[in-house]
């Protein structure tokens, strides 16, 4: 059974927030480290009380990188047995993901490829003037601690704000696996809920066994692996793009979903393929039923080079049940409404994607999913919203009697920053914050007093 | 992709590293596409007294797939070679399989497979091979790029040509035979 208890809420709960803030930290010295968490460590909601009560206003997770893990103490054999990209972080990785020319770490912002990066810590609110509220307490927690804030990202939901979406106009938060033992039940055409141990360390996983946890136990046991992305979005270049790709509104959109897999409603096109359907795009008992291979083979309706076929090639994929991610995020900068022109600011998604494997579930998606330009022998095409572009690759819009070519893409998104974080459960938060010399020598003192 | 002419055969020499640039993949560099498409030589002790068990698993595979001939298709496979030899050191196994995609890329899908078919436990029987291996994919995969010997040469008669452009040739051919027939 999942500790609920024990796990952070943030990979299984959504909670209702409109806004964010994620700062990001350095500890100058262990104790200020510990103190900063040992002062935080009470705000941090649990699955089971976040589950619970869903009045409440602010919600606060907080994750480390293995330099911080090192910082706050965690000792040499134990910091070696966690896994070799967590230990290198994202940055030393940036090429394995794909993350090239204009993504490369060079370009980052926030200083999230420095080594000083040591933990993050993200607070959802339910609204602005409450993350407002909660960034002046942070500040103060912060100041009185002697830890370093890196850098920070205020984010809110754009309007409308009924329904989730990003700035290019897409809905999103329709598909999610459905953890097993966590209560939800996956919405029809979505598979049989995920092993937890997909997700969360120290729990059976998609082969029916338990990995190896990292040590000590106390640590990693219900902790999980968050990859942050801070991507741009150029809302501008996209909407000149589809102006240039249609010539009428029906059918620049349909364009746009044929990039997406999805219409800007989230009606998906498989089950949509000639026109928007908005009350399929808003219904969840619907608009994730349909599969790849038997309904549509050869992507007539929805191109196999689409993100959402890439992201979840559902049954035309190998090994899907054990390339599942759970994304949790939001969208930062301003809206920019549908009227007016590219305004010069930095806008787009800060995202997380939680799994219990970062090589073999994120870093699998961006090396092969997003930009093998060979992906399903489509040749020379990457992700058209994720993927690293240049301008040298394509898409591939098939239809009867012939397909389309899109001839070199423009790139729609830029990755600004990434990192890779250990969200660890709250026993193991009590462990780093206590740290881990006194709860060995505790463990040490009770083992010796009942044997 | 590298497009390149089928009609004319072609020969690379792969530097000792097995690699012309590096290019990291998630477990490591990057082994190239040559005119013999994507390989993989995996060699391997085999532990004493184990031959005939390694020996029995040609005819598991033969069963295997002629059970469910889609079986291995994930690997996107030409060809397999499994070869027992033993020059003088002790008997050593040789897997050696050319394929259509990077095997780096679909490590833990290979790896799936491999379990599900029961390919895994031949490898049991090699010296090297990680007692956890269930549970310890990161073994697993180190063990295979330990065990990796990159050619240094390879052709091709008919250079970087898929295993799925020669299917479709080949249907088309019989299609096309069959209209001829059609026509006398
Ligand atoms: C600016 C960047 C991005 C945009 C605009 C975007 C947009 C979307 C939208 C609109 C959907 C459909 C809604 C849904 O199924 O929930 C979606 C699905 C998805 N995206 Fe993204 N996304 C972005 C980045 C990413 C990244 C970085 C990843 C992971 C590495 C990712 C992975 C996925 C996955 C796994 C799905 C679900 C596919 C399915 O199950 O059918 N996305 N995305």
């Amino acid at each position: 059974m999942l500790d609920l208890d024990d796990i952070q809420h943030f990979l299984l709960t959504r909670t209702p927030a409109l806004a964010a803030r994620y700062e990001f930290l350095s500890f100058p010295a262990v104790d200020r480290g510990r103190a900063w968490l040992k002062g935080i460590l009470e705000r941090v909601g649990t699955a089971r009380a976040v589950g619970g009560s869903l009045l409440d206003a602010r919600w606060v997770s907080v994750a480390f990188t293995w330099n911080g893990l090192k910082t706050l103490g965690v000792d040499q054999p134990s910091l070696a047995t966690f896994p070799p990209e967590f230990q290198q972080g994202m940055a030393p990785r940036a090429a394995v993901l794909g993350l090239t020319g204009k993504n490369a770490p060079e370009h980052w912002v926030g200083d999230l490829a420095s080594p000083d990066l040591h933990a993050i810590v993200i607070l959802f609110a339910r609204d602005v003037p409450e993350r407002e509220r909660c960034k002046t307490e942070h500040q103060r927690h912060v100041t009185e601690s002697g830890v370093r804030v890196l850098s920070s990202l205020d984010l809110e939901a754009i309007p409308p704000l009924e329904y989730a979406h990003e700035h290019f106009g897409y809905r999103d938060r329709l598909s999610q696996p459905a953890v097993e033992g966590a209560g939800a039940e996956p919405t029809p055409g979505s598979g049989p809920p995920i092993k937890p141990g997909e997700f969360f360390l120290g729990y059976p996983d998609e082969m029916g066994l338990v990995p190896p946890p990292p040590q000590p136990e106390v640590l990693s046991r219900n902790g999980s692996f968050l990859a942050y992305f801070r991507m741009q979005e150029h809302v501008g270049v996209f909407r000149d793009f589809l102006a240039q790709q249609g010539k009428t509104p029906e059918e620049q959109e349909l364009v746009a979903a044929k990039l997406m897999g999805r219409w800007r409603s989230g009606a998906p096109l498989v089950l949509a393929p000639e026109r928007e359907d908005p009350a399929l795009g808003a219904d969840m008992q619907r608009n994730n039923d349909f599969d790849y291979a038997k309904m549509d083979p050869h992507g007539y309706a929805c191109p196999v080079g689409s993100h959402v076929r890439r992201m979840n090639p559902r049954d035309t994929g190998e090994n899907m049940q054990r390339r599942k991610m759970i994304r949790r995020g939001g969208t930062y900068g301003p809206h920019l409404p549908d009227d007016a022109p590219e305004d010069g600011h930095e806008r787009g998604i800060a995202a997380f994607v939680g799994c219990a494997s970062l090589v073999r579930q994120f870093e699998f998606t961006m090396n092969v999913w997003a930009n093998d330009p060979d992906f399903m022998s489509l040749g020379n095409e990457r992700d058209p919203i994720i993927g690293t572009h240049d301008g040298s690759y394509d898409m591939t819009i098939p239809r009867r009697p012939i397909r389309k070519k899109i001839q070199g893409l423009p790139a729609f998104t830029t990755v600004r920053g990434g990192a890779y974080f250990f969200l660890p459960g709250i026993r193991a938060l009590k462990f780093l914050a206590d740290g881990p010399s006194a709860s060995a020598r505790t463990t040490a003192a009770a083992s010796a007093r009942t044997s | 992709m590298t497009v390149a002419d089928w009609s004319k055969p072609a020969a690379k020499a792969i530097p000792k590293e097995g690699y012309f640039e590096l290019a990291q993949g998630r477990f490591g560099p990057v082994f190239p596409r040559t005119p013999a498409c994507y390989g993989f030589t995996v060699i391997a002790k085999v532990k004493p007294g184990k031959e005939q068990v390694v020996r029995e698993y040609g005819a598991t595979i033969e069963k295997a797939v002629a059970a469910d001939p889609g079986v291995l298709a994930p690997l996107k496979l030409h060809y397999l070679r499994w070869v027992l030899f033993d020059v003088g050191s002790g008997l050593h196994f040789m897997y050696q399989g050319i394929f259509d995609t990077d095997f780096d890329k679909y490590l833990e899908d290979a790896i799936a497979l491999f379990n599900a078919t029961g390919l895994t436990t031949v490898f049991m029987n090699l010296e090297g091979w990680p007692e956890d291996w269930r549970t310890n994919l990161q073994a697993v995969i180190k063990f295979f790029r330990d065990h990796q010997r990159p050619s240094f040469l390879e052709y091709g008669e008919y250079p970087y040509v898929s295993a799925t452009d020669i299917k479709k040739a080949l249907r088309l051919k019989a299609a096309f035979g069959a209209v001829l027939d059609e026509m006398q």
